[in-house]
């Protein structure tokens, strides 16, 4: 009796070895298939992120040797001028690339839900969505035109008389800046409504059936229904647009080179400019990795907020 | 629905009024692209004499044909690349789920919110250690590496809302995970790796940042790229760098004009799922 179960014993144990071995074989060809993405993303990108952090202690011209320096270029990008106005337009860019277009993409949105539901509705969302699929490069250069002195924009003031205002607006150092802030909001508005819409259809319909029997009408709708439901499609927008205004690169290199003077140069425009033109390497660097902290500063919070007490 | 007579109008007015802003700066640029070369168009005029020959002249100067080869060169190198090897990693984070598989897509996630810029100057280093400076490998190389974050991410959102029952009745009949993988879950994957494709091959198409600093050749760059450096020579010649623009604009409207539902959906879906 006893030998018999022993056997029996013995024999559960031999089972369980193998499917313990299974697991961890399907473990090591689990592994084998993250692999080739890992290495990619380790070699080309969190290796360079790496030295973008070692580059940010030294002096470096990109040739000769480096020396170590510290703190001292996080130093000057906390305090000359200069960089720190490069973090400050990154901040004023944040009001057209993100703010402008959440804001103007909850209202389209709201506009498309309460009067266009059929084929205007469907028409104009693609024709909004058509600035998000081209090469911001394209973008920039387009804008470039409409924006010069013989531009459309110019065209279009003079022609309703306000001829007196018209100007080379992104050649101007009072409104270089917000010209840029416009072709952002033309690229990305698109991009906004399309998902807060998508947001919209969502929203359980018996909640306008009883706000509007109340006979409440679009704004008392809009900021009671609407805008509420659609928190974590705001975070969601918010979200990429910030990001694209802090890393906004593609744009004002085409449009301004982050000229005139210092007046659109953004975190990356400096960060080329100080790498690859005047060869500060460490500089550029430290620059880069306060960049990157930032948009984490920024974002990360915003991540709570969308989950909030769902 | 009730909706007030004049929010009706006032809500029409308002989308016709962003189309038209949306649409307007196309109609300009294809206004001056017709204008003489070498003249000053001023912003939307129909000229006397469309210059149609501008986009034959514009083809030319900016050799087109090589363009084209070179960007579609570099397409073809980074998306089934990038896309094997991000819905294999996705498929072993969300559906083998694999030791490790939560700090695996973190790690990954932490790249959606990475900018270029802050990786860069290293990347031109390495790419000269790797004597692929100037080279297209430069671009394709980073670009996979560079796209790792959002494909996995997407992917695992695929794999990890599947039903189990699929996956445990293959292990039953014993299929290893490689089986698994190319006999099932691929097949099943066909529509979310297809979205995710597509949105690749226009994010190479638009690459800019890599171009400029790792290329300096704009025929062995991206298109984007190249209208860069075509923008830097033609810059005094509108017509010409306007007819130019279009061209190098044509193929992205078109495949957003064909697989516009995927394009749409993918782009939304892949900053919503997560």
């Amino acid at each position: 009796v006893t030998d018999a179960r022993l056997a029996r014993l013995g024999r559960r144990e031999g089972q369980r070895t193998a499917w313990f071995q299974a697991v961890r074989r399907r473990h090591v060809a689990g592994w084998l298939f993250v692999l080739p993405a890992l290495l990619f993303y380790a070699v080309f990108v969190l290796q360079p992120l790496a030295l973008t952090i070692e580059y940010s202690f030294y002096r470096w011209d990109g040739v000769g040797p480096a020396t170590w320096v510290g703190l001292t270029n996080y130093a000057a990008v906390l305090s000359e001028p200069k960089l720190v106005e490069t973090l400050f337009n990154g901040f004023r860019l944040v009001i057209f690339f993100s703010l402008i277009p959440v804001g103007l993409g909850l209202v389209t949105a709201s506009v498309i839900q309460r009067v266009a539901r059929g084929r205007l509705g469907t028409v104009s969302r693609s024709v909004l969505f058509l600035p998000q699929v081209i090469p911001l490069v394209a973008a920039g250069i387009i804008w470039g035109r409409l924006l010069s002195l013989p531009g459309l924009v110019n065209q279009a003031l003079s022609s309703v008389g306000l001829g007196d205002i018209t100007r080379a607006w992104l050649g101007d150092f009072d409104t270089a800046l917000p010209a840029v802030g416009i072709i952002g909001i033309w690229v990305l508005l698109g991009f906004c409504t399309v998902l807060l819409l998508t947001g919209m259809t969502k929203i359980d319909a018996a909640l306008y059936e009883s706000a509007r029997l109340d006979g409440a009408g679009w704004w008392p709708e809009f900021r009671a229904i609407t805008v509420p439901s659609l928190r974590y499609e705001i975070a969601v927008c918010l979200t990429v647009t910030i990001i694209a205004a802090l890393a906004a690169f593609d744009i004002v290199y085409v449009s301004t080179g982050g000229g005139p003077g210092n007046a659109t140069a953004v975190p990356g425009i400096q960060i080329y400019i100080l790498a690859f033109l005047e060869r500060q390497v460490g500089l550029a660097s430290a620059l880069a990795v306060v960049l990157v902290i930032l948009v984490l500063l920024v974002i990360l919070p915003l991540q709570r907020l969308s989950r909030g007490d769902d | 629905m009730r909706v007030g007579r004049g929010e009706l109008v006032a809500g029409r007015a308002l989308l016709l009024a962003l189309m038209a802003i949306t649409i307007l700066p196309f109609v300009s640029l294809l206004t001056s692209a017709l204008h003489p070369s070498g003249s000053a168009p001023a912003g939307i005029s129909w000229p006397a004499d469309p210059q149609w020959g501008n986009f034959v002249e514009a083809f030319k100067v900016a050799n087109m044909t090589t363009l084209l080869a070179s960007s579609l060169w570099i397409v073809v190198a980074v998306v089934p690349l990038a896309l094997l090897i991000s819905t294999m990693a996705g498929f072993a984070i969300g559906l083998l789920r694999i030791p490790g598989a939560r700090w695996l897509l973190l790690l990954f996630v932490f790249g959606l919110t990475l900018p270029f810029e802050g990786i860069i100057t290293p990347l031109y280093f390495l790419a000269r250690q790797l004597g692929i400076l100037n080279t297209r490998l430069a671009i394709v190389l980073p670009l996979i590496g560079l796209f790792m974050p959002f494909g996995v991410f997407w992917m695992r959102a695929h794999f990890a809302n599947l039903p189990s029952e699929i996956t445990e009745a293959a292990r039953v009949d014993g299929a290893s995970s490689w089986d698994l993988f190319w006999r099932i879950h691929v097949p099943l994957a066909r529509a979310p790796m297809a979205s995710l494709g597509i949105l690749m091959a226009i994010w190479a198409w638009n690459q800019f940042l890599l171009a400029l600093v790792l290329v300096e050749d704009p025929t062995q760059r991206t298109m984007a790229g190249a209208l860069g450096a075509f923008q830097g020579h033609y810059a005094t010649d509108i017509p010409l760098l306007c007819a130019g623009t279009i061209l190098i604009l044509l193929p992205t409207l078109a495949v957003f004009v064909l697989f516009q539902r995927q394009v749409i959906t993918a782009l939304l879906q892949g900053s919503v799922k997560g």
